[in-house]
């Protein structure tokens, strides 16, 4: 089996009514597929975290989600403007998010972490002014 | 605890009812949606003083089956359609987080356990 495309979506910027879109289509297909549970709910819970961020944080991107021997692997791209400082934003409780973003829970400081806790690989391209390229995989046993 | 147990203990008001035999197992209280998510483990009810839709959205994703809003705080007609659609029961209290926690736990309900993921950071 090789890598194949199972759902991909663009993601507007400040579209949080669609927030959660992609991550809960993502459950329906993966439960199709008779993917664990356990497993599915990680995915999810990736997903939906990247999603957050590209409507919160960027100027727009998508998402392109393919399963592969290797797992369920998420691309999440946006056109910017970039994270400045990678390492900061992985610290529990840092956030740049808006007022208007902390009333509906999220921009906690926590959606990265999350996303690292539940992937089993992460790669994140990043920089001032550019666009970010993320690659997550959540193994599939 | 059966959901029953639960309407009884903190004087719920229906908003989108549910099977009074469904199993609570364990439950959260949180207003931060990724403090939610932090725990992939299986529960079976959130309690939370947010409103908006992206709370059904994250009880979606970690299969939370109940929603109590606390301190009589009215979801929007947004967040009720949701849940309708995803099979998410949401119910109105009119205590407090805190005090709604309490109860539960005195009651015999516990949280879930941290896995170890957490504890080794």
């Amino acid at each position: 089996m090789k890598e194949q495309l199972i759902l991909e979506k663009a993601i507007e910027k400040g579209d949080f009514n669609s927030g959660g879109e992609v991550s809960s289509k993502l459950k329906e297909l993966l439960r199709k597929l008779g993917v664990r549970s356990e497993v599915i709910r990680k995915a999810a819970i990736v997903t939906y975290e990247l999603e957050m961020n590209v409507i919160i944080h960027s100027e727009g991107g998508g998402i392109r989600v393919t399963i592969a021997p290797e797992g369920i692997i998420l691309y999440v791209e946006d056109t910017g403007p970039g994270i400045p400082d990678l390492k900061k934003a992985f610290q529990p409780g840092y956030s740049t998010a808006s007022d208007e973003v902390r009333e509906m829970g999220f921009g906690a400081g926590m959606g990265l972490n999350n996303v690292k806790r539940y992937s089993d690989n992460l790669d994140i391209k990043t920089g001032p002014g550019e666009a970010t390229r993320i690659r997550a995989v959540i193994n599939l046993s | 605890m059966k959901l029953a147990e639960v309407k009884e203990i903190l004087d719920l008001e229906p908003l989108v009812p549910g099977n009074d035999d469904l199993e609570i197992v364990t439950a959260c209280g949180a207003d931060l949606m990724s403090d939610v998510l932090a725990f992939s483990q299986e529960k079976s009810l959130l309690l939370t003083g947010l409103t908006n839709p992206q709370v059904v959205r994250t009880a979606e994703m970690i299969d939370i089956k109940v929603i109590i809003f606390v301190r009589g705080k009215r979801p929007p007609e947004e967040t009720v359609q949701l849940a309708r659609k995803k099979g998410i029961y949401l119910y109105l209290a009119k205590k407090p987080l805190f005090e709604c926690c309490g109860l539960l736990y005195e009651k015999g309900l516990k949280p879930e356990k941290i896995n170890r993921l957490d504890l080794e950071e």
